[in-house]
Protein backbone atom coordinates (compact mmCIF):
# COMPACT_ATOMS: atom_id res chain seq x y z
CA UNK A 1 0.00 0.00 0.00
CA UNK A 2 1.52 3.12 -0.95
CA UNK A 3 1.73 5.61 1.85
CA UNK A 4 0.54 8.35 0.00
CA UNK A 5 -3.22 6.81 -0.27
CA UNK A 6 -5.16 7.66 2.29
CA UNK A 7 -8.41 6.44 3.90
CA UNK A 8 -11.91 7.37 3.22
CA UNK A 9 -14.77 6.57 5.01
CA UNK A 10 -18.17 5.09 2.89
CA UNK A 11 -21.67 5.88 3.30
CA UNK A 12 -23.80 3.81 0.55
CA UNK A 13 -27.45 4.57 -0.23
CA UNK A 14 -29.35 1.92 -0.68
CA UNK A 15 -32.24 2.72 -2.21
CA UNK A 16 -34.01 5.88 -3.41
CA UNK A 17 -35.85 7.49 -0.11
CA UNK A 18 -33.40 5.68 2.47
CA UNK A 19 -29.99 7.46 3.80
CA UNK A 20 -26.60 7.15 3.35
CA UNK A 21 -25.42 4.72 5.77
CA UNK A 22 -21.74 3.98 6.69
CA UNK A 23 -20.55 0.89 5.21
CA UNK A 24 -16.76 1.13 6.26
CA UNK A 25 -13.65 2.61 4.65
CA UNK A 26 -10.63 1.91 2.06
CA UNK A 27 -7.40 3.43 0.85
CA UNK A 28 -7.57 5.67 -2.39
CA UNK A 29 -5.14 8.37 -3.53
CA UNK A 30 -8.31 10.88 -4.17
CA UNK A 31 -11.84 11.34 -4.04
CA UNK A 32 -12.90 10.13 -7.99
CA UNK A 33 -10.18 6.60 -6.91
CA UNK A 34 -12.42 6.40 -3.75
CA UNK A 35 -15.66 6.52 -5.23
CA UNK A 36 -14.46 3.70 -7.82
CA UNK A 37 -12.87 1.85 -5.04
CA UNK A 38 -16.14 1.98 -3.23
CA UNK A 39 -18.19 0.96 -5.71
CA UNK A 40 -15.90 -1.81 -6.27
CA UNK A 41 -15.63 -3.56 -2.89
CA UNK A 42 -19.17 -2.16 -1.49
CA UNK A 43 -21.77 -2.56 -4.08
CA UNK A 44 -20.91 -5.94 -5.79
CA UNK A 45 -23.91 -7.47 -4.95
CA UNK A 46 -26.28 -4.27 -5.64
CA UNK A 47 -25.97 -3.01 -2.55
CA UNK A 48 -26.10 0.45 -3.20
CA UNK A 49 -27.78 3.25 -5.62
CA UNK A 50 -25.39 6.32 -4.39
CA UNK A 51 -21.74 6.82 -2.74
CA UNK A 52 -20.63 9.10 -0.67
CA UNK A 53 -17.17 9.10 0.37
CA UNK A 54 -15.37 11.23 2.65
CA UNK A 55 -11.52 11.56 3.80
CA UNK A 56 -11.53 10.05 7.79
CA UNK A 57 -9.51 12.87 8.51
CA UNK A 58 -12.21 15.21 7.89
CA UNK A 59 -14.37 13.47 10.21
CA UNK A 60 -14.82 14.91 13.48
CA UNK A 61 -15.70 12.61 16.43
CA UNK A 62 -17.04 12.75 19.90
CA UNK A 63 -14.44 11.73 22.59
CA UNK A 64 -14.84 8.36 24.41
CA UNK A 65 -13.93 9.94 27.54
CA UNK A 66 -16.83 12.71 27.39
CA UNK A 67 -18.96 9.57 26.91
CA UNK A 68 -20.50 10.04 30.37
CA UNK A 69 -21.38 13.71 29.97
CA UNK A 70 -22.82 13.33 26.75
CA UNK A 71 -24.89 10.68 26.28
CA UNK A 72 -25.51 9.29 30.58
CA UNK A 73 -28.10 12.15 30.88
CA UNK A 74 -30.42 11.16 28.34
CA UNK A 75 -30.47 7.27 29.51
CA UNK A 76 -33.90 8.42 32.35
CA UNK A 77 -35.74 9.91 29.93
CA UNK A 78 -37.40 7.58 27.95
CA UNK A 79 -40.61 9.74 27.40
CA UNK A 80 -38.54 11.24 24.49
CA UNK A 81 -39.09 8.05 22.67
CA UNK A 82 -41.40 8.24 19.94
CA UNK A 83 -42.86 5.04 21.37
CA UNK A 84 -46.16 6.37 22.61
CA UNK A 85 -47.78 6.99 18.82
CA UNK A 86 -49.52 4.29 17.00
CA UNK A 87 -47.43 4.04 13.82
CA UNK A 88 -50.08 3.29 10.87
CA UNK A 89 -48.74 0.09 9.17
CA UNK A 90 -48.52 1.30 5.63
CA UNK A 91 -45.20 3.64 6.78
CA UNK A 92 -42.47 1.61 6.50
CA UNK A 93 -38.14 2.48 7.44
CA UNK A 94 -38.93 3.87 10.55
CA UNK B 1 -38.26 -8.56 -36.80
CA UNK B 2 -38.44 -6.45 -39.61
CA UNK B 3 -38.45 -7.91 -43.51
CA UNK B 4 -35.09 -5.58 -44.29
CA UNK B 5 -33.82 -6.99 -40.77
CA UNK B 6 -34.26 -10.27 -41.98
CA UNK B 7 -32.90 -9.82 -45.32
CA UNK B 8 -29.97 -8.26 -43.99
CA UNK B 9 -28.92 -11.38 -41.66
CA UNK B 10 -30.07 -13.88 -44.65
CA UNK B 11 -27.01 -12.40 -46.82
CA UNK B 12 -24.62 -13.71 -44.68
CA UNK B 13 -23.87 -17.41 -43.63
CA UNK B 14 -24.46 -19.05 -40.67
CA UNK B 15 -20.58 -19.80 -40.61
CA UNK B 16 -20.02 -15.90 -41.19
CA UNK B 17 -22.39 -15.28 -38.57
CA UNK B 18 -20.82 -17.51 -35.50
CA UNK B 19 -17.00 -16.01 -37.14
CA UNK B 20 -18.36 -12.61 -36.61
CA UNK B 21 -20.17 -13.67 -32.85
CA UNK B 22 -16.78 -15.50 -31.78
CA UNK B 23 -14.79 -12.80 -32.41
CA UNK B 24 -16.16 -10.46 -29.95
CA UNK B 25 -16.75 -13.68 -27.41
CA UNK B 26 -13.31 -15.07 -27.63
CA UNK B 27 -11.86 -11.48 -27.20
CA UNK B 28 -13.87 -11.23 -23.79
CA UNK B 29 -13.27 -14.43 -22.49
CA UNK B 30 -9.54 -14.06 -23.29
CA UNK B 31 -9.22 -10.52 -21.21
CA UNK B 32 -11.25 -11.82 -18.84
CA UNK B 33 -9.04 -15.04 -17.92
CA UNK B 34 -5.86 -12.86 -18.18
CA UNK B 35 -7.55 -10.30 -15.49
CA UNK B 36 -8.35 -13.21 -13.72
CA UNK B 37 -4.86 -14.41 -13.73
CA UNK B 38 -4.45 -11.44 -11.38
CA UNK B 39 -6.73 -12.04 -8.67
CA UNK B 40 -5.02 -12.30 -5.39
CA UNK B 41 -2.17 -10.32 -6.73
CA UNK B 42 -3.41 -6.72 -7.14
CA UNK B 43 -1.29 -4.22 -5.81
CA UNK B 44 -4.66 -3.05 -3.18
CA UNK B 45 -7.18 -5.09 -2.07
CA UNK B 46 -9.35 -2.16 -3.76
CA UNK B 47 -7.66 -2.69 -6.89
CA UNK B 48 -7.55 -6.56 -6.72
CA UNK B 49 -11.60 -6.32 -6.63
CA UNK B 50 -11.79 -3.54 -9.24
CA UNK B 51 -9.50 -5.91 -11.75
CA UNK B 52 -11.52 -8.86 -10.66
CA UNK B 53 -15.27 -7.51 -11.37
CA UNK B 54 -14.03 -6.04 -15.04
CA UNK B 55 -12.75 -9.88 -15.65
CA UNK B 56 -16.24 -11.32 -14.19
CA UNK B 57 -18.35 -8.84 -16.17
CA UNK B 58 -15.85 -10.01 -19.47
CA UNK B 59 -16.44 -13.48 -18.92
CA UNK B 60 -20.29 -12.73 -18.90
CA UNK B 61 -20.23 -11.39 -21.75
CA UNK B 62 -18.30 -14.44 -23.15
CA UNK B 63 -20.90 -16.72 -21.43
CA UNK B 64 -23.65 -14.71 -23.67
CA UNK B 65 -21.70 -14.60 -26.89
CA UNK B 66 -20.72 -18.41 -26.87
CA UNK B 67 -23.77 -19.44 -26.16
CA UNK B 68 -25.83 -17.33 -29.00
CA UNK B 69 -22.76 -18.19 -31.60
CA UNK B 70 -23.86 -21.94 -30.48
CA UNK B 71 -27.23 -21.68 -31.58
CA UNK B 72 -26.68 -20.10 -34.44
CA UNK B 73 -23.87 -22.39 -35.75
CA UNK B 74 -26.70 -25.29 -34.43
CA UNK B 75 -24.24 -28.56 -34.18
CA UNK B 76 -25.43 -28.25 -30.41
CA UNK B 77 -22.19 -26.87 -28.71
CA UNK B 78 -22.75 -24.98 -26.05
CA UNK B 79 -20.72 -22.31 -24.08
CA UNK B 80 -18.71 -24.49 -22.30
CA UNK B 81 -17.67 -27.03 -25.40
CA UNK B 82 -16.79 -23.59 -27.11
CA UNK B 83 -14.60 -22.11 -24.23
CA UNK B 84 -13.03 -25.59 -23.28
CA UNK B 85 -12.48 -27.89 -26.28
CA UNK B 86 -11.28 -25.62 -29.30
CA UNK B 87 -7.75 -25.08 -29.53
CA UNK B 88 -5.77 -22.26 -30.22
CA UNK B 89 -5.74 -22.06 -34.02
CA UNK B 90 -10.10 -22.11 -33.52
CA UNK B 91 -10.21 -19.06 -31.44
CA UNK B 92 -10.95 -15.69 -33.01
CA UNK B 93 -10.11 -13.69 -30.29
CA UNK B 94 -8.14 -10.07 -30.99
CA UNK B 95 -4.48 -10.53 -30.50
CA UNK B 96 -3.89 -7.82 -27.90
CA UNK B 97 -6.53 -9.78 -25.71
CA UNK B 98 -3.78 -12.70 -25.13
CA UNK B 99 -1.05 -10.47 -24.47
CA UNK B 100 0.45 -11.12 -21.04
CA UNK B 101 -0.63 -8.70 -17.86
CA UNK B 102 3.27 -7.87 -17.77
CA UNK B 103 3.62 -5.22 -15.17
CA UNK B 104 0.34 -2.83 -13.60
CA UNK B 105 1.61 -0.48 -16.43
CA UNK B 106 0.83 -3.17 -19.46
CA UNK B 107 -2.32 -4.58 -17.93
CA UNK B 108 -3.82 -1.05 -17.72
CA UNK B 109 -2.23 -0.29 -21.46
CA UNK B 110 -3.84 -3.32 -23.07
CA UNK B 111 -6.98 -2.80 -20.87
CA UNK B 112 -7.13 0.34 -22.18
CA UNK B 113 -6.86 0.11 -25.69
CA UNK B 114 -9.62 -2.77 -25.64
CA UNK B 115 -11.70 -1.10 -23.53
CA UNK B 116 -11.62 1.94 -25.93
CA UNK B 117 -12.38 -0.87 -28.68
CA UNK B 118 -15.26 -3.03 -26.50
CA UNK B 119 -16.67 0.34 -25.46
CA UNK B 120 -17.26 1.83 -29.14
CA UNK B 121 -18.39 -1.95 -30.84
CA UNK B 122 -20.93 -2.54 -28.36
CA UNK B 123 -22.38 1.29 -28.56
CA UNK B 124 -22.72 0.95 -32.40
CA UNK B 125 -23.87 -2.95 -31.94
CA UNK B 126 -26.60 -2.01 -30.28
CA UNK B 127 -28.28 -1.02 -33.21
CA UNK B 128 -27.01 -4.93 -34.80
CA UNK B 129 -29.40 -6.25 -36.91
CA UNK B 130 -28.62 -9.46 -35.40
CA UNK B 131 -31.11 -8.66 -32.84
CA UNK B 132 -29.94 -10.98 -29.71
CA UNK B 133 -26.70 -9.72 -30.10
CA UNK B 134 -28.03 -6.53 -30.22
CA UNK B 135 -29.29 -7.09 -26.55
CA UNK B 136 -26.20 -8.60 -25.20
CA UNK B 137 -24.66 -5.45 -26.68
CA UNK B 138 -26.67 -3.08 -24.31
CA UNK B 139 -25.56 -5.20 -21.21
CA UNK B 140 -22.52 -5.19 -22.47
CA UNK B 141 -22.13 -1.25 -22.85
CA UNK B 142 -22.59 -0.11 -20.00
CA UNK B 143 -20.03 -2.76 -18.23
CA UNK B 144 -17.98 -1.30 -21.15
CA UNK B 145 -18.35 2.66 -19.79
CA UNK B 146 -16.88 1.35 -16.04
CA UNK B 147 -13.73 -0.33 -17.97
CA UNK B 148 -13.24 2.14 -19.92
CA UNK B 149 -13.45 5.23 -17.16
CA UNK B 150 -11.08 2.32 -14.77
CA UNK B 151 -8.46 1.96 -17.18
CA UNK B 152 -8.23 5.70 -18.96
CA UNK B 153 -8.19 6.97 -15.45
CA UNK B 154 -5.27 5.25 -14.40
CA UNK B 155 -3.77 5.79 -17.84
CA UNK B 156 -3.84 9.11 -17.02
CA UNK B 157 -2.45 8.69 -13.46
CA UNK B 158 0.31 6.53 -14.50
CA UNK B 159 1.26 8.91 -17.31
CA UNK B 160 1.34 11.73 -15.73
CA UNK B 161 2.89 10.63 -12.37
CA UNK B 162 6.36 9.92 -11.59
CA UNK B 163 8.83 9.59 -13.73
CA UNK B 164 8.61 5.89 -13.28
CA UNK B 165 4.95 5.06 -14.07
CA UNK B 166 5.41 7.43 -16.93
CA UNK B 167 8.15 5.20 -18.51
CA UNK B 168 7.02 2.41 -17.54
CA UNK B 169 3.61 3.02 -19.16
CA UNK B 170 5.49 4.80 -22.10
CA UNK B 171 6.74 1.27 -22.76
CA UNK B 172 3.89 -1.01 -22.37
CA UNK B 173 2.34 1.66 -24.64
CA UNK B 174 5.31 1.24 -27.37
CA UNK B 175 5.15 -2.45 -26.60
CA UNK B 176 0.99 -2.94 -27.37
CA UNK B 177 0.33 -0.46 -30.24
CA UNK B 178 1.23 -2.64 -32.95
CA UNK B 179 -2.06 -4.68 -31.98
CA UNK B 180 -4.27 -2.14 -32.51
CA UNK B 181 -4.48 -2.29 -35.97
CA UNK B 182 -6.11 -5.31 -36.29
CA UNK B 183 -8.65 -3.59 -33.71
CA UNK B 184 -9.30 -0.79 -36.53
CA UNK B 185 -8.52 -1.74 -39.75
CA UNK B 186 -11.91 -4.53 -40.95
CA UNK B 187 -11.31 -7.46 -42.94
CA UNK B 188 -13.42 -9.33 -45.20
CA UNK B 189 -15.69 -10.44 -42.64
CA UNK B 190 -15.86 -7.12 -40.33
CA UNK B 191 -16.70 -5.89 -44.29
CA UNK B 192 -19.38 -8.35 -44.75
CA UNK B 193 -20.92 -8.16 -41.34
CA UNK B 194 -21.29 -4.29 -42.36
CA UNK B 195 -23.26 -4.46 -45.40
CA UNK B 196 -25.80 -6.81 -43.59
CA UNK B 197 -26.40 -4.39 -40.86
CA UNK B 198 -25.36 -7.10 -38.04
CA UNK B 199 -21.52 -5.39 -37.64
CA UNK B 200 -20.50 -1.52 -37.62
CA UNK B 201 -19.82 0.96 -40.61
CA UNK B 202 -16.76 1.12 -42.22
CA UNK B 203 -14.61 3.52 -40.37
CA UNK B 204 -16.51 3.98 -37.91
CA UNK B 205 -15.30 2.60 -34.59
CA UNK B 206 -11.45 3.24 -35.85
CA UNK B 207 -12.39 7.28 -35.88
CA UNK B 208 -14.29 7.01 -32.65
CA UNK B 209 -11.41 4.89 -30.88
CA UNK B 210 -9.06 7.44 -32.14
CA UNK B 211 -11.13 10.37 -30.55
CA UNK B 212 -11.54 8.59 -27.36
CA UNK B 213 -7.42 7.06 -26.89
CA UNK B 214 -6.08 10.49 -28.55
CA UNK B 215 -7.88 12.60 -25.59
CA UNK B 216 -6.89 10.10 -22.86
CA UNK B 217 -3.36 9.78 -24.35
CA UNK B 218 -3.11 13.39 -24.10
CA UNK B 219 -4.39 13.69 -20.43
CA UNK B 220 -1.77 11.22 -19.66
CA UNK B 221 1.00 13.60 -21.29
CA UNK B 222 1.87 10.66 -23.60
CA UNK B 223 2.58 10.99 -26.91
CA UNK B 224 0.33 8.63 -29.68
CA UNK B 225 2.80 5.79 -31.16
CA UNK B 226 3.53 5.97 -34.62
CA UNK B 227 1.05 3.42 -36.73
CA UNK B 228 2.54 0.29 -36.46
CA UNK B 229 1.50 -3.04 -38.77
CA UNK B 230 1.03 -6.63 -37.06
CA UNK B 231 0.30 -9.01 -39.69
CA UNK B 232 -0.90 -11.78 -37.55
CA UNK B 233 -4.48 -11.63 -36.50
CA UNK B 234 -5.63 -13.60 -33.63
CA UNK B 235 -9.76 -12.80 -35.44
CA UNK B 236 -8.37 -15.20 -37.97
CA UNK B 237 -7.26 -17.76 -35.75
CA UNK B 238 -3.28 -16.85 -36.49
CA UNK B 239 -2.04 -16.24 -32.22
CA UNK B 240 0.92 -15.30 -30.41
CA UNK B 241 2.58 -17.87 -28.14
CA UNK B 242 0.89 -16.30 -25.30
CA UNK B 243 -2.47 -17.81 -26.35
CA UNK B 244 -1.69 -21.57 -26.16
CA UNK B 245 -0.36 -21.62 -22.20
CA UNK B 246 -3.66 -19.16 -21.31
CA UNK B 247 -5.69 -21.45 -22.69
CA UNK B 248 -3.67 -24.81 -21.28
CA UNK B 249 -4.11 -23.25 -17.56
CA UNK B 250 -8.41 -22.18 -18.34
CA UNK B 251 -9.27 -25.29 -19.93
CA UNK B 252 -7.20 -28.20 -18.17
CA UNK B 253 -10.17 -28.89 -15.45
CA UNK B 254 -12.91 -29.14 -17.99
CA UNK B 255 -10.27 -31.62 -20.34
CA UNK B 256 -9.16 -33.72 -17.51
CA UNK B 257 -12.60 -34.19 -16.07
CA UNK B 258 -15.18 -34.28 -18.59
CA UNK B 259 -18.46 -33.35 -18.02
CA UNK B 260 -17.51 -32.86 -14.10
CA UNK B 261 -19.48 -29.98 -12.25
CA UNK B 262 -19.48 -28.31 -8.69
Amino acid sequence: MNEDWVLYEVFIRSRSGLEHKHVGSLHAADARMAIEHARDVYTRRQEGVSIWVVPSSEIVASDPLEADALFEPARDKVYRHPTFYAIPDEVKNI
Amino acid sequence: MSATAQAGVAQVSTAERVQYLLRLADTSLIAGQRLAELLGHGPTLEEDLALGNISLDLIGQARLLLSLAGRIEGNGRDEDALAFLRDAPQFRNMSLAEQPNGDFAATIVRQCLLDAWQLETYESLTGSREEALADIAHKAVKECRYHWRFSAGWLVRLGDGTEESHARVEAALGALWRFTDELLTPDALDARMAVCGIGPAPGLISERWEARVGAALAEAKLQKPPHQHYPWHGKRGVHSEHLGHLLTEMQFVPRAYPGATW
